[in-house]
């Protein structure tokens, strides 16, 4: 029993010692799965000696659960725009004044006065990108820029639909296909966009965020996607095409930003100055296949990227609408719509 | 010393020895205790405490008292206007998961009591092999084999395109995302813990007894369902229950395979600690599925004592 313990000792012991001695060079990264870059990992670490510790998460929601929790050991955190302006106004994000840094100057100035992040005190961009819907153009030779594929299916789609397991995006969807406005308290019209939905329901085979893999195992033909997952799903099944509904579609942008509290929060600021540089913004979307917001970083994105649909927006399309924070009576009146859809 | 003085000094040892064995043993047992209550009784404690409070605006919760989150499960007070009136999403949220549970159930006792008693009556050292076998799936993760289910049962899987080959049938059946896939997919998940408990009573089962019915005039079916069923009983209703319970609050297979159209308890819950925003209601609503859970296990204990005293 003795010597169990005195190895546990000398065991913790040397744990502690080693991970004090790591603590100088660490940085550790809350980001969404998939959605980081290794090769821009592997150029962070080399050129200032830090390791990186990668962790995901598959929702805003999620993370900020997490995070709320407190004590995470996280540095760096990618909350959406939305996500953002909760987090800034509860007080869980470090001010590290990117619009001082000395790669400040890349930022494209379309999003430096954002309304998450106004001026850019706490966070810069990361990707950003749209919702909306990709189809298969062989199953479905018909006008693909509306929302009816959806909600008014034409029969060869019925019963071959994913849509997102997202109750923002379902929500949002329907109320664009009915005229009505996002973060809508008004009863009469949140009554007809669940009429709306639980007529639709019946033709949609799933609701899930596996878009890629829906569309690529041929379990559906047409699914609520985002640009960057319509663009790898199209790699392997040609005939998909990106919409953009004349109805309208969600713009987002992820944004990289500090948790308060950081542990290390030096190497956190490099990491934000880090990632306004074009090459390593181009990294990014090279792997995540989204744009970036960092100007000059087209230089460094494989050339296929500059020309995909899915990224360069059709002349005529409407301009991508993002989606504020919704007041918490509206995120009620979502729930209920949400649970009498799924129920 | 006269015998009396002795007595009483033996009586005191004695009592002096009981206090040090009772406080050796509080001692003995104060770790694992502590343990029970660190892991066990201290997040069911907050569970309970935080279903009793509002939800915060952005997750978390605010500390005032409310029995919303336990009327919000039967009644709402709207979806669109303001009284408090009946609401049946969630209890049919329940409904159909019990239904499911229960469904998996029965299927795991029509497949497992035959393997059960294949294996019981194999020659002592095959069955070894057999019990190995179907405990082979457990070395493997459950979202794993879920998966592979599920590429076993899908539009261009293995099952459509053989039937498709075979010529059996033209276009694909659709299995998957219904709720037919998410009863195969409990049904597999579950089958081992139907299989070993019914196993362990038959083993111990004397087949004198049956040769004795067979004796009696009894035929096949007389001597299975009087005397090996009745014989094998708690083994069936163990199994029931290891599959049961776990099918009622299964997360990752109805998840996986039915498509996500549906929630079901274990999805309902998990939503109300993400986008919904309101942990008293997720800790509200898995207060209840325990609940429940409890009550059939209490159903089965009394069924139990009941079944005890009627044969003793």
């Amino acid at each position: 029993m003795k010597t169990v313990l005195r190895l546990l000792a000398t065991a913790s012991a040397v744990a502690f010692a080693s991970s004090a001695a790591m603590a100088a060079g660490e940085l550790n990264i809350y980001n969404w799965g998939n959605y980081t870059s290794p090769e821009m990992i592997k150029k962070f670490e080399e050129k200032f000696d830090v390791k990186v510790n990668l962790d995901g998460y598959d929702s805003n929601e999620a993370m900020l659960a997490k995070v709320k929790a407190g004590d995470t050991g996280y540095d760096i955190v990618v909350p959406g725009d939305y996500m953002v302006k909760v987090m800034i106004g509860e007080g869980l994000l470090e001010e590290v004044k990117p619009n001082t840094m000395e790669n400040f100057k890349n930022v494209d100035p379309k999003w430096v006065d954002v309304w998450w992040d106004p001026g850019r005190n706490y966070s810069v961009p990361y990707q950003w990108g749209t919702t909306s819907f990709t189809v298969d153009t062989a199953v479905y030779d018909g006008d693909i820029d509306t929302l009816a594929l959806l909600f008014d299916p034409p029969e060869v789609l019925q019963g071959r639909i994913n849509m997102l397991n997202d109750m923002n995006d379902v929500i949002n969807a329907g109320l664009r296909y009915l005229g009505y406005g996002r973060c809508n308290g008004n009863q009469d019209e949140l009554r007809e966009v669940l009429a709306l939905l639980s007529k639709a329901k019946p033709h949609w085979r799933t609701m899930d965020y596996a878009v890629i893999e829906k569309l690529t195992s041929k379990d559906v033909d047409i699914s609520q996607s985002w640009n960057g997952a319509a663009m790898r799903a199209r790699a392997q099944r040609p005939t998909l095409k990106y919409a953009y509904p004349k109805e309208g579609f969600t713009g987002w942008m992820d944004n990289v930003a500090v948790l308060k509290g950081a542990p290390n929060l030096e190497n956190a600021k490099l990491f934000i100055n880090f990632m306004m540089e074009p090459e390593n913004a181009g990294l990014t979307s090279n792997f995540a296949r989204y744009a970036n917001g960092i100007l000059g970083s087209d230089k460094f994105m494989e050339p296929e990227m500059l020309s995909a649909p899915e990224i360069v927006m059709p002349a005529g399309a409407p301009e991508p609408d993002f989606v504020t924070p919704c007041p918490q009576e509206v995120v009620d009146l979502y729930n209920k719509i949400w649970t009498q859809l799924k129920q | 010393m006269s015998d009396r003085e002795a007595q009483t000094a033996l009586a005191a040892a004695i009592a002096q020895n009981r206090r040090n064995e009772r406080l050796t043993r509080a001692w003995l047992l104060a770790p694992a205790l502590t343990l029970i209550l660190a892991i066990s009784i201290l997040p069911l404690a907050i569970t309970v405490v935080y279903s009793f409070l509002t939800p915060g605006t952005y997750g978390g919760v605010t500390w005032e008292f409310s029995t919303d989150s336990y009327v919000q499960f039967l009644f709402q007070r709207d979806i669109f206007d303001d009284s408090l009136v009946f609401n049946s999403a969630y209890v049919s949220i329940f409904l159909r998961s019990i239904g499911l549970a229960l469904g998996a159930t029965l299927g795991a006792l029509i497949l497992g009591f035959p393997t059960a008693y294949f294996i019981a009556t194999k020659p002592r050292e095959q069955r070894n092999i057999w019990l190995f076998l179907i405990t082979l799936p457990f070395w493997t993760n459950l979202l794993i084999r879920t998966y592979a289910m599920l590429l076993i049962i899908r539009d261009e899987g293995l099952i459509n395109i053989m039937l498709m080959k075979a010529g059996i049938i033209s276009s694909p059946l659709t299995i998957l995302y219904t709720d037919t896939a998410v009863f195969i997919g409990l049904i597999y998940s579950f089958l081992p813990f139907m299989v070993l408990p019914i196993y362990a009573s038959l083993e111990k089962l004397d087949f004198s007894l049956v040769e004795a019915g067979y004796d009696l005039y009894a035929n096949r079916l007389k001597v299975l369902f009087h005397v090996i069923v009745p014989l094998a009983k708690p083994g069936i209703v163990a199994g029931c229950i290891l599959v049961f319970i776990p099918g009622l609050g299964a997360y990752i297979t109805p998840e996986l395979l039915g498509g996500g159209k549906k929630l079901m308890i274990g999805n309902m819950i998990a939503m109300q600690f993400g986008a919904s925003r309101n942990w008293p209601f997720g800790s509200a609503a898995a207060l209840i599925l325990m609940a429940l859970v409890i009550l059939v296990l209490l159903a089965n204990a009394l069924a139990a004592r009941k079944g005890a005293s009627r044969n003793g």
